[in-house]
């Protein structure tokens, strides 16, 4: 099965420093239907490959998405991205903030309004629904755009061919522990409905519990990329984070648990 | 039902031919409003014309005309410029257009006042076009200076806003500084604003740019909605940025280019008013923009009756009036910012 995402020995160089390298001949690939996450310490290069999938900086090498449209109304509809931070500081509702998600979508205002609250529910956020955006604290504010990345692609019919890929920097940052479990477990949700997911990750647990596939950069290049049992292991995680640790599996689904010593 | 929003919209509506009337009715003559309604059903070489009715026809209803489409131009580049900079308290003149048509106009005083009677016609479209032309420049200038091969900074073209209005800001000086007393005091009579040269050339010329600019600006409500989400997220709901932002630019620099020329540099109506109306229907520019337009008329033509008759019959420069009444609105507003999730 030709992969939904193939990424081939990509390069970025910084548009500002024309020696700096942010990204060196990385390659990875993600299907239909998985979680692929990014892992690595700070300013590895994991935003800049998002970046770079996700059209907004010019790399070498090649991208490949599987049926993506070149229109850029119709590619809306195909992928979604939520950046590391959210710059929105005008007095938004919070089902205006989601609504905004529908823009390259022609489905009707009554179809949108139902997304915007599916998508809401799904992050726990339905309760906010009136409020204004810029009142609410970080971890709301983080899973009202979580919710409007995800009323973006939300169904499959929108998008051509059904190439559905959803690109997130970072999203659990600001939240606790009970919505990081809730994101990941609706994630998995979505991403059996046919979506590859991207998702930069700093917990290498949540990583190790919910990721199908793991891609480790160190210092602009790949230290390795395959299943989660293949990349976290303990060699890895002293390459990377430079932490010694132990390696135990999850009594429940026997995925690898990293425990720093 | 009725929603507040829905009420809001209809008083703001409706305010503005009420404005209209207020502005046709007093002045250092005061008309009774039926009187002044009247009048505008008079032809002008009807034999029941009076006194009244030519001081209507002739002086006030071109100037309630400009005033009130002056207004609605600076009402909705103001918010369109706020939404394009994500900034609530950006104003039209943050992208340099109007420090350069205030140079461009003092230019125009300055060497025009040798060659030919500023006093007549083709004095006034002069200045008028000396300052379109300079703050066409300023908006060229401030605009190349912020993009680059990657697309427009709008943070790098707030600066160089700041900067080109600093330069055009100490050419005026200069210029007042050699200028003999007469061009100093046409130079600071423009740069405080004032409709008084208001006739029906005039209101043709206002007439022409207005229509294009307040019909085309609610075309990008949508865009600037998702603007105000950051740009790449803006791309990333398909929509195409840089030209959304030349377009936005072209028709702010056309917008507030065309009322600087006609009317002077008026303070606050572009900052002041899309706020309040943002206030009051929330930042969704579907509504934003049009509401703004109307508020923006209502300010000028209010401000300017009040320029017109408080000390009659002496006239103060509208711009006065309204830095007066805004000003002070607007500190309240900073005051009570939290109460509408600004920070």
């Amino acid at each position: 099965m030709r992969p939904l995402l193939n990424v081939d020995e990509v390069s970025i160089h910084s548009p500002n420093a024309r020696h700096a390298v942010l990204l060196d001949s990385v390659s990875c690939h993600v299907n239909a239907g998985e979680i692929l996450a990014i892992i690595g310490p700070n300013g590895a290069g994991k935003s800049s490959l998002v970046s770079a999938i996700a059209g907004d900086l010019d790399y070498q090498g090649s991208i490949d998405i599987m049926g993506v449209a070149t229109e850029p109304k119709l590619r809306a509809r195909q992928i979604a991205v939520l950046p590391q931070l959210s710059l929105l500081n005008f007095p938004y509702r919070v089902s205006q903030v989601v609504e905004l998600a529908r823009i390259p979508h022609a489905t009707g205002r009554l179809r949108d309004s139902e997304i915007v609250g599916e998508a809401l529910t799904a992050m726990d956020a339905d309760y906010l629904h009136d409020r204004l955006y810029t009142e609410l604290s970080g971890g709301e504010k983080q899973r009202v755009q979580l919710a409007r990345v995800l009323a973006q692609i939300w169904q499959s019919d929108d998008a051509e061919q059904g190439t559905r890929l959803l690109l997130l920097d970072e999203p659990t940052t600001a939240l606790d522990l009970g919505h990081q479990q809730l994101l990941m477990r609706a994630l998995k949700t979505f991403a059996t409905q046919g979506v590859a997911i991207i998702m930069v990750l700093h917990d290498i647990n949540l990583t190790a519990q919910y990721a199908d596939r793991v891609l480790a950069l160190l210092c602009s290049q790949r230290l390795a990329f395959g299943t989660t049992k293949d990349v976290i292991t303990a060699d890895n995680i002293k390459a990377l984070f430079n932490v010694d640790s132990k390696i135990a599996l999850h009594p429940n689904n026997g995925s690898p648990v990293v425990i720093g010593l | 039902m009725l929603t507040a929003q829905t009420r809001t919209i209809c008083i703001v509506v409706a305010l503005v031919p009420l404005s209209v009337l207020v502005a046709l009715a007093f002045g250092t003559v005061s008309i009774p409003i039926y009187d002044a309604l009247l009048a505008l059903t008079h032809s002008a070489n009807d034999a029941s014309v009076n006194r009244s009715d030519l001081v209507i026809q002739q002086i006030r209803l071109p100037r309630a005309i400009l005033a009130a489409l002056v207004g609605a131009l600076l009402g909705i580049c103001g918010a369109t410029t706020q939404g394009l900079f994500r900034n609530p308290l950006a104003d039209p003149s943050l992208i340099g257009v109007t420090a350069g048509a205030s140079a461009g106009a003092a230019l125009a005083i300055f060497f025009a006042s040798s060659i030919s009677n500023l006093g007549g016609l083709s004095g006034l479209s002069l200045i008028s076009f000396g300052a379109f032309l300079g703050g066409a420049l300023a908006v060229i200038l401030v605009y190349s200076m912020a993009t680059n091969s990657r697309g427009t900074s709008v943070a790098t073209m707030l600066l160089a806003g700041i900067a080109i209005t600093a330069i055009a800001g100490s050419l005026t000086s200069i210029l007042e500084f050699f200028g003999n007393d007469e061009m100093l005091r046409r130079i600071s009579l423009w740069r405080m604003g004032g409709l008084d040269g208001a006739s029906y050339s005039r209101v043709v010329i206002a007439m022409i740019f207005s229509a294009v600019v307040l019909t085309i600006l609610p075309r990008f409500s949508t865009a600037l909605n998702a603007l105000l989400l950051g740009e790449s997220e803006a791309r990333h709901l398909g929509l195409a940025v840089q030209n959304i932002k030349i377009g936005l630019i072209l028709l702010v620099a056309a917008g507030v280019g065309v009322s600087v020329a006609l009317a002077g540099t008026i303070a606050f109506v572009g900052l002041v008013i899309p706020h309040i109306m943002r206030l009051l229907v929330g930042p969704d520019h579907r509504l934003l923009l049009p509401l703004s337009a109307a508020g923006g008329a209502i300010l000028l033509l209010l401000s300017d009756t009040i320029a017109r008759t408080i000390f009659a019959p002496i006239e103060l420069p509208v711009g006065l009036v309204t830095a007066l009444l805004g000003a002070p609105f607007f500190i309240s507003l900073l005051r009570h910012r939290h109460d509408y999730g600004m920070r």
